[in-house]
């Protein structure tokens, strides 16, 4: 018979066991459905996770899209520490890049030094101000932080493709839905004279380490993280878990707006109606991944580039759909918290012996 | 089963029970033997291993070695149903009982099928026990209507309705008015004047001296004596608890206060929870250097007084509270704190502490003077100052890394007054401070509560243990369903008084009837 137990404590080994245990399910059961699709499934694998690391094009390429996971994981990894469930990622990035992009086209005969910063700024703000309405709400009227920041992922969805299709569509544009280009002042330099990888990834990788300070290290994280824990003693010790509320919240947003604002000025370089291939959405699951660690959210958010990248060459190589992409990050997410059970709770094994009358 | 008929041998014994849990001997070879109809004190200090041995008889924890003998067989209790088949019935500390549902329905869920058609009408059956036993328990009454005492009445009755041969009880007086305690002997004397064996885990040994015939005193994990509680005083039997115990917790001196320090004026603040307990009028003085005791039995507004006093409730109480004169109603918690106020709650671990972080995380919960600079902690001093706390107030753990909860509810509530003591506050509220803390423990609580007091502390104590108040509090009063009784000197009355107030003798006809 086997039977659950709570664990004393919770296991360490398995807090770390966990994400890997979970991501070799996962392939297990992809290998599994890539057979009933009639694909090899070594084959598969490859062009998933090991074909976008193979050259220096695509590793480049892996780095641009671990940007904006990162810098989104980053910013929900602060929020589920402090037990706010913020699904708006994705908005509060779509925002970001509204704001900013809306700036650099005001900005674009503009030559000055500031042009980039006043625009990278302006998606920063533009962001956290998408993140402060549900926060407002919560705080005021008590509703539900996961409902009202999905709802405002729609609403930033529709405003983007209402811009690009009204307001900022460019002139000359023969009315297909885009800005015009941004010009050069206000485009975010690239390292590297190949690739695209630009200053915005350089920002991600600060800002986890930032945000590990903050958590670790300053009063205010420590708040965070007992009011993430445990409210009545956060509430006993006198933290103010509104002011808590709006810092993490605000920063989250901040940071998705950065993550849109460096897309639309580093590799788009304009705005189009599909900014984000579900950026803000993925990085709930790379944070997960990560433990809600932000050094822990450097390593998911380069798992889940690698599955990006890879989910583009599965569907050019071997011809299977991007939706693969969704439904191996799903399955991953599942398997994840299927395995966190364990950190918690262990089996036990008891023999069946006849019970004495 | 088989049903030994020789009625002189002894109901239930236990051989050499032995149960290691990691890093911990729970118990050591323990024996122990309860003949029918003997009441049976079960002391020790917390982690002595009381719990784990009644936790063995009735089925929930599996010992490693030893033989449990019941009524001349040897039996294997695999479970609590195995238990409550033998006749063995046990009422935990914490009630589990459904609030939603009545008296009887809540019984009726423990029965099996086979005792449910035994009984023919539960109710009547019910109705017949309560009567005979004296528990004045209506079984179509809702659990939530019902007061601590009548709950604890209906887990006994619980027992009764299976014909109980048995019955253990973790720590019952705990939560009941000195009447009330008088009426549970009475039930206790009667049961075991029938033959039902009782196992009687208490902390409180004058309890144990007046009812229990024999005691078995465990330290450790292991049996210290057996005693006859009759033949010796509390104080002897305290002793052999805790060991080299150097001196006895009682005869403290009581003092005066000085200056007012904290004003409640006309405090009304309504309920927040469909259960709670709505503050009427709550008017005191607390002076520098005096501790004014609250009593009451649990849930007439202590939780609710407490909250509002803490600034934990969060809403505004303008003009109502005054902290030397500067109205404080309008500041939250935090701002209280820094105002030198000090709490200790009731719930240790979830409020007190986090329980899955370290003492020295727990340290910082609190107290952050001169840890922080530029809004980044010093983790270093904060380190030391947990181990401080730790080696001043003797708190057993591994050491400052250890989680909150890997603590004994003793030990973390050292820990907590010791960090709550040590920012020497003007105010200190305390709730139940030695609520499940051995004798030991309770003592250096006490004598770090006088401590401070003699300092010039102002301390507020609320405590449900009457006999603690009148040990430590120079004034005292009760709450009764939100109201607070006068304030009298503590010398000036006595505990039949104080139980009446805190059955509410005290409220005027005039205001109980709009109730």
């Amino acid at each position: 018979m086997i039977r659950i137990q709570a664990r004393v404590e919770q296991s360490t080994l398995m807090k770390i066991a966990s994400p890997i245990l979970a991501i070799i399910l996962t392939l297990i059961f992809s290998s599994v459905l890539f057979s009933t699709l009639g694909k090899d499934p070594i084959q598969a694998m490859h062009v998933l996770l090991i074909a976008p690391l193979s050259d220096l094009y695509n590793i480049g390429e892996m780095f641009v899209k671990m940007g904006p996971l990162l810098l989104c994981a980053v910013g929900l990894s602060l929020c589920y520490r402090a037990n706010l469930w913020n699904i708006g990622a994705e908005g509060q990035l779509l925002m970001g890049a509204l704001g900013g992009g809306a700036a650099a086209l005001a900005l674009i005969d503009s030559t000055s030094i500031f042009a980039l910063p006043i625009a990278i700024l302006c998606g920063v703000v533009s962001g956290m101000v998408w993140a402060a309405f549900p926060t407002y709400l919560k705080l005021k009227f008590n509703s539900n932080l996961i409902l009202t920041t999905i709802m405002f992922n729609y609403i930033a969805l529709y405003l983007l493709l209402w811009a690009v299709h009204g307001p900022l569509r460019d002139p000359d544009g023969y009315g297909f839905p885009e800005s015009a280009l941004f010009s050069d002042a206000v485009t975010l330099p690239v390292l590297f004279e190949d690739g695209r990888i630009h200053l915005g990834i350089v920002l991600a990788i600060i800002s986890a380490f930032a945000a590990w300070i903050l958590l670790n290290k300053s009063h205010i994280g420590f708040q965070i993280r007992v009011f993430g824990e445990d409210e009545p003693a956060a509430r006993y010790a006198g933290f103010n878990g509104k002011k808590l509320s709006w810092t993490v919240m605000l920063i989250a947003g901040g940071l998705a707006g950065l993550a849109g604002v460096a897309e639309v000025t580093g590799p788009i370089g304009q705005l189009i109606p599909s900014i984000s291939p579900g950026y803000g959405y993925s990085a709930i699951i790379v944070a997960y991944l990560g433990r809600l660690h932000p050094l822990g959210a450097l390593l998911s958010a380069t798992f889940m580039a690698v599955l990006y990248m890879g989910g583009d060459l599965a569907q050019i190589e071997i011809g299977v759909p991007t939706a693969v992409v969704g439904m191996f990050q799903g399955v991953l997410l599942f398997f994840l918290l299927a395995c966190d059970f364990f950190i918690r709770y262990r089996l036990t094994f008891i023999s069946n012996q006849p019970i004495q009358e | 089963m088989a049903i030994s008929t020789d009625t002189t041998d002894c109901r239930i014994k236990l051989e050499n029970i032995t149960k290691q849990y990691p890093g911990c001997l729970a118990n050591d070879n323990i024996s122990l033997s309860l003949l029918p109809g003997e009441i049976h004190a079960l002391l020790g200090e917390n982690g002595a291993g009381k719990s784990t041995l009644v936790k063995t008889i009735y089925g929930v924890v599996s010992p490693d070695q030893g033989k449990i003998i019941w009524d001349g067989e040897q039996v294997h209790v695999k479970s609590p149903s195995d238990a409550r088949d033998l006749g063995i019935g046990m009422v935990f500390q914490h009630f589990s009982l459904f609030e939603t549902l009545t008296v009887s329905e809540n019984i009726e869920l423990c029965l099996s099928k086979k005792q449910l058609i035994a009984i023919e009408n539960l109710p009547e059956k019910i109705r017949n026990l309560s009567k005979a036993y004296g528990l004045d328990v209506d079984p179509d009454r809702y659990i939530h209507s019902l007061s601590i005492g009548e709950r604890q009445r209906v887990e006994i009755l619980r027992c009764l309705v299976q014909s109980v041969k048995l019955l253990i009880l973790d720590e019952p007086t705990s939560v009941l008015t000195p009447q009330e305690v008088a009426n549970l002997f009475v039930v206790l004397n009667k049961l075991s004047a029938e033959g039902c064996s009782i196992l009687f885990i208490s902390h409180k040994l004058h309890e144990v001296t007046e009812i229990c015939q024999k005691a078995t005193i465990l330290r450790g994990g292991k049996v210290i004596s057996t005693c006859s509680p009759r033949e010796e005083s509390p104080s002897s039997i305290a002793k052999m608890m805790v060991g080299d115990l150097a001196e006895q917790d009682a005869g403290y001196s009581k003092k005066e206060g000085s200056k007012v320090i904290f004003q409640a004026k006309e405090l009304n603040l309504p309920t927040k929870q469909p259960f709670g307990t709505e503050l009427k009028k709550i008017n005191f003085d607390l002076k520098a250097g005096e501790i004014l005791g609250i009593a009451g039995v649990a849930g007439n507004g202590q939780d609710e007084l407490m909250a509002a006093i803490s600034g934990e409730d969060g809403r505004l109480v303008n003009n109502m509270l005054f902290l030397n004169q500067q109205d404080i109603g309008k500041l939250d918690a935090g701002e209280r704190r820094q105002l030198g106020m000090a709490n200790v709650p009731e719930e240790r671990l979830g409020r007190g502490a986090v329980p899955e972080m370290s003492l020295t995380e727990n340290t910082l919960l609190t107290q952050s003077k001169g840890f922080i600079s530029n809004g980044l902690v010093n983790w270093k001093k904060v380190q030391q100052h947990a181990q401080k706390i730790i080696d001043q107030y003797k708190v057993k753990c591994h050491g400052e890394f250890s989680d909150a909860k890997s603590l004994s509810g003793g030990n973390l509530q050292k820990f907590i007054m010791g960090r709550e003591i040590g920012q020497n506050p003007i105010v200190l509220i305390c709730a139940h401070p030695t609520w499940g803390v051995d004798v030991g423990a309770a003592l250096s609580i006490h004598q770090s509560l006088l401590k401070l007091r003699d300092e010039g502390a102002a301390i507020l104590l609320v405590s449900e243990d009457i006999d603690e108040l009148f040990l430590l509090a120079d004034r005292i009063g009760a709450v009764c369903d939100g109201h607070l009784s006068p304030l009298i000197k503590t010398d000036e009355t006595d505990i039949e008084q104080i139980g009446l107030w805190m059955a509410g003798s005290f409220i005027p006809e005039s205001l109980e009837a709009t109730q």
